[in-house]
């Protein structure tokens, strides 16, 4: 009974938060070679000098040449814009929502690099989740790992 | 190590889990001397806030000794007695910076569940679901504290135990109610519920000059003590017409400033009460806003609202046609507790401000289950139980 009324209000939750979210995201993705193609981007609470293109943090290097980046000033004093995002055109497909569920939308890893890199510039580090974990799987708890998996990925960007 | 376990909506149950280790090299490893339960716990134990694993360790406000440090902490050492804020804050990002540490960008390690819900993720909490941060929380032997330098604060000798815990989450959220208010000499302020976070709304609304604070609640017991240690007016609503009372003794006008130190979970004597629960139950509205919306209706034309309870999603009937006409402003936060740490620790030790009034009842770990359960239900006067790992 207790098992089911975890499920049933976990779901629940999820269903309105998720619903929200989709409605957004099929919204904002006509066309959706746009959504494609669109800058996944951060404000880093540095000034423009201290993000060079050629010495960007790690998870974003190894990018290498697979990713354009732009940097700008933020206006109001807020730092700098760092912006990246693929420089090739994904396959057709990548950016389904099954893909993503999957974990398989190129994007997902390098808005996960981006993040990092946001965090090493100003934080000098990426939080890292407590371990060993304390939680055992129930069926209301698989579906929040799962998102929890994606979570540090693309997000509504 | 011992530690207190979500195992399901309103299971909780004391489990051997594995210890916490250094993760980052701006992390301490505490271990408790004290901690405390706080009304938002509720949302998370009774499944309002939906993101709770099977195991999840709770808790957030609490007070410990540093037993580990990692490489890059500067400012602690084995040893320190610290008090450690509820909201993780990394200290450099844009928010941080500007003393909004809950909405921290580096801390919540689930960040994508906040987007989709809130639009940005908050920073992350101790304790408080896998939506914000999924970070260990602290009813246990020891947890982990990162970005340490920013988020423990060393507790001067002189200062007891229990009157420093409340310093790592109750009263800086009272205090920010107040201070984000924007509470200034002269004003009536009016606080919806006298638990801790109420009561300490109301301390700081009087130490920031407010000419008259008037503290709401049911409970006799939290009303008297309200009365007594912080030395506010109260109201009974459910003795009176809490907007008439209002009235009445601010010359019609309504407070200058409404603090809500209540949350999702409101409770009320209108047949309102009956709507919201099973709307509630029902899932069709994920709080009960029924304190925020008498407060929007008391306040004087102009006035602030403040929302420091805590709310989760969506809510129903709420009266936007109030908050539009009276021209008031509304405004809400998460606590901001590093900005206000330090100088409440001076505050406490100089006598302004009281707390272990706020410890009713004193634990062991082994008894935290039935720490909540008195809590939730109010029995035996509870306003706070202290959770004592050590005994």
């Amino acid at each position: 009974m207790s098992a089911k009324k975890v499920f049933w209000t976990t779901t629940a939750g999820l269903t309105v938060g998720g619903a929200a979210a989709a409605v957004r995201r099929a919204r904002a993705r006509r066309p959706d070679r746009a959504a494609m193609d669109r800058w996944l981007t951060v404000t880093v609470n540095r000034g423009p000098g201290d993000i060079q293109p050629d010495k960007l943090p790690a998870p974003l290097q190894e990018y290498g040449e697979r990713i354009e980046t732009r940097i700008r000033p933020a206006p109001g004093d807020r730092g700098t814009e760092l912006a990246v995002r693929p420089r090739k055109p994904q396959p057709e497909g990548t950016h389904s929502a099954a893909a993503r569920l999957k974990g398989d939308d190129p994007r997902q890893d390098l808005r996960r690099a981006l993040r990092e890199a946001k965090a090493l510039l100003e934080a000098g580090e990426v939080l890292q989740p407590d371990t060993p974990p304390t939680t055992h799987d129930t069926p209301g708890g698989k579906l929040i790992g799962l998102l929890s998996r994606r979570a540090s990925e693309e997000g509504v960007l | 190590m011992k530690a207190l376990c979500w195992e399901g909506v309103n299971e909780l149950s004391v489990e051997q889990v594995p210890d916490p280790e250094l993760r980052n090299d701006q992390d301490v490893i505490v271990r408790l001397i004290a901690g405390t339960t706080c009304g938002s716990d509720l949302h998370l134990i009774g499944g309002y806030i939906p993101f709770m694993r099977a195991g999840d360790v709770i808790g957030h406000e609490f007070l410990g000794e540093v037993v580990e440090v990692g490489s890059a902490v500067r400012k602690h050492k084995v040893g320190d007695r610290v008090v450690v804020c509820s909201f993780v804050g990394c200290g450099r990002c844009w928010y941080c910076a500007n003393d909004l540490w809950s909405l921290c960008d580096n801390t919540n390690t689930n960040p994508g569940i906040g987007e989709a819900l809130f639009g940005a993720a908050t920073g992350g909490i101790f304790g408080y679901s896998h939506a914000m941060g999924g970070l260990r929380g602290s009813h246990a032997e020891y947890v982990r504290v990162p970005f340490a330098d920013y988020g423990a604060f060393k507790v001067p000798e002189g200062i007891d135990d229990t009157t420093a815990l409340f310093v790592s989450d109750s009263v800086p959220t009272g205090w920010m109610g107040a201070d984000l208010a924007g509470v200034k000499p002269g004003d009536v302020v009016a606080v919806w519920g006298c638990g801790a976070v109420g009561q300490m709304a109301a301390r700081a609304a009087m130490l920031l000059g407010a000419e008259r604070v008037i503290s709401i609640d049911r409970l006799p017991e939290r009303l008297e003590m309200t009365e007594r240690h912080i030395g506010s007016e109260v109201i009974d609503y459910t003795a009176t017409d809490v907007g008439a009372e209002l009235r009445e003794r601010t010359g019609g006008r309504g407070p200058d400033v409404c603090i809500e130190a209540v949350g999702m979970e409101a409770h009320s004597d209108s047949p309102v009460h009956l709507y919201d629960q099973v709307k509630q139950q029902l899932r069709l509205q994920t709080d009960r806003p029924t304190a925020v919306r008498q407060a929007v209706h008391a306040c004087r034309k102009g006035g602030t609202v403040f929302v420091l309870g805590v709310f989760a999603g969506a809510v129903d009937k709420f009266p936007l046609g109030a908050v539009i006409n009276k021209g008031l402003t509304l405004r809400g936060a998460q606590m901001h507790g590093q900005r206000y740490i330090p100088m409440l620790l001076d505050r406490v030790a100089s006598g302004e401000l009281s707390t272990s009034h706020l410890a009713t009842h004193t634990l062991s770990l082994d008894e935290a289950p039935r720490a909540y359960d008195m809590f939730k239900e109010k029995t035996d006067g509870c306003v706070r139980a202290v959770i004592r790992p050590g005994g």
